[in-house]
């Protein structure tokens, strides 16, 4: 059982016991544009929460990934590297960006879910 | 994300309301509220303008009349090389050049074009500088022009291999034009000025009409299924791939036309031997750099990877390298070539093609190459 949590910066967390796999939503990636380039974390890196973990390039301008919470990649989406172009076309789907094992659960509470991040982008 | 401010204070050209209809997205830009993109965005509409045609408004640049208190043109002329580094006089009936106003140190106030419409000259400057090029040709000139900001005019750019077929439609004359041909012409019973030229690298026109018909002729270019509204993100990524300056980033009051790699624009007329050699502001230094060399120029860049490599970014010449040698002036993604394209300042002696240098891009040092630009051939009717 996966649950879907989104913070104020645009990201996206499905959570699956204490691994989340984050990527932008679909707001997030139409409001950039076009996106022409992606760049991940290294696995193994241990990110703290807020901290800029990933860069997502459009034609105009490049912008932060946050790290959502505090912990170690575990894995990041290669698929990315060749194909940024998935970030437009399935922001919330095959285009998550890593995965990162949740140091500390608590994090999770200043999160919104689906119905606060409709509010918070309308 | 970005909080649109003072949208009250921002001007509107008078296609705003068209743009508007079309689902652009409104941004601030020289103090104009413009679209930076239209619903297919930036990667389609650069690539449609490179296929097809892309129209634009370009209404917030500044356009000027200098007519000759003489009556004769070449008065008009002669006083314009006052204030510019170009062969003004040289300039025939119907044809117009690039050129750029430079200050006392030999750095660039504005670029222009300048056309020769007969009896008077035509200029189109930049958004951000019109208000002082005009307060700057008032304070020069006065004596032998009469200057007026043409504030009631419109500006659309049509750009692209099918350009001149759409205007065809509108302007039969526009297809025995060729590039930097410029003048009065009807278009769609219309009284406007068309010049073959713009800031695309593509072949195309630059069509000035009455700000009350700027619409209707917008809409008459757009019913042609091969015509798209293009917006300035776009504009952007077709000029950095054409190799052309954007003002106030790849050319400024601190570069000469020379260190800026702007030699072809500068006639040998005005140049150390030339018939009106000089005479210009920062003549001294601008014939010191034709004559002696600069000791940076502006180059290409090509990035190996495919991280763009932007505005700002500081460049250096190897790996390691404590002090950057120059600075990244336009940088992105070029949609054409697929991969990031950026402009520079470098030292001379690292200017020549395929030198190997390094910009620096979130702490990491990314290889580069000095190109040739335009990075996509230019496709001018010549």
């Amino acid at each position: 059982m996966t649950t879907t949590l989104y913070t104020s910066d645009h990201e996206w967390l499905a959570i699956d016991g204490d691994v989340a796999t984050v990527g932008i939503t679909d707001y997030a990636q139409s409001q950039l544009g076009d996106v022409v380039f992606v760049e991940l974390p290294k696995i193994g890196r241990t990110l703290k929460k807020a901290e800029a973990a990933a860069v997502v390039e459009s034609v105009k301008a490049a912008s932060d990934v946050y790290a959502p919470v505090t912990g170690e990649v575990l894995e990041t989406n290669a698929e990315l590297a060749s194909e940024p172009a998935l970030v437009n076309s399935d922001a919330q789907g095959k285009a998550w960006f890593f995965k990162i094992k949740i140091a500390d659960k608590s994090e999770l509470g200043g999160l919104m879910d689906e119905a606060a991040y409709k509010a918070h982008t309308a | 994300m970005p909080v649109r401010d003072d949208q009250d204070s921002l001007k509107k050209t008078p296609l705003h309301g068209l743009h508007v209809s079309l689902g652009g997205k409104m941004v601030p830009f020289a103090g104009y509220d413009m679209p930076v993109q239209y619903p297919a965005g930036v990667l389609k509409e650069h690539l449609q303008t490179r296929s097809a045609a892309g129209l634009f408004d370009v209404s917030h640049m500044g356009q000027l009349a200098l007519r000759p208190k003489s009556g004769k043109v070449e008065d008009a002329a002669r006083a314009l090389e006052r204030l510019v580094p170009q062969d003004i006089v040289a300039i025939a009936p119907g044809r117009q050049r690039y050129a750029q106003f430079t200050n006392e140190d030999g750095g660039i106030l504005d670029d222009l074009m300048v056309a020769n419409f007969g009896d008077h000259l035509f200029l189109v400057v930049n958004a951000a500088c019109k208000d002082e090029d005009e307060a700057h040709l008032r304070a020069n000139l006065s004596d032998d022009c009469v200057i007026e900001q043409l504030s009631d005019r419109a500006l659309i750019a049509l750009q692209g291999p099918k350009a001149e077929s759409a205007l065809a439609k509108l302007c039969a004359e526009a297809p025995s034009m060729t590039f930097m041909d410029a003048g009065p012409h009807k278009v769609a019973g219309l009284a406007c000025f068309v010049s073959r030229s713009g800031y695309t690298g593509e072949d195309g026109f630059e069509i000035s009409v009455p700000a009350a018909d700027a619409e209707r002729l917008a809409k008459a270019l757009l019913e042609n299924p091969n015509v798209m509204p293009i917006g300035l993100g776009a504009r952007d990524s077709l000029r950095l791939e054409a190799g052309l300056c954007l003002y106030g980033h790849d050319i400024d009051t601190a570069t000469t036309p020379v260190e800026a790699a702007l030699e072809w624009s500068v006639q040998k007329s005005r140049r150390s031997g030339g018939a009106r050699a000089g005479g210009f502001p920062g003549a001294e230094k601008i014939l010191a750099h034709f004559d002696h060399g600069a000791s940076r120029r502006r180059v290409g860049l090509l990035a190996q990877g495919r991280a763009p490599v932007r505005e700002g970014a500081l460049l250096f010449a190897d790996a390691a390298a404590g002090e950057p040698i120059g600075k990244v002036t336009s940088g992105g993604f070029g949609p054409s070539l697929n991969a990031p394209v950026a402009m520079g300042y470098v030292p001379t002696a690292l200017s020549a093609l395929d030198t190997k240098i390094f910009a620096e891009v979130r702490g990491q040092r990314l290889p580069l190459t000095i190109a040739a630009m335009p990075f996509v051939k230019n496709t001018y009717k010549r």
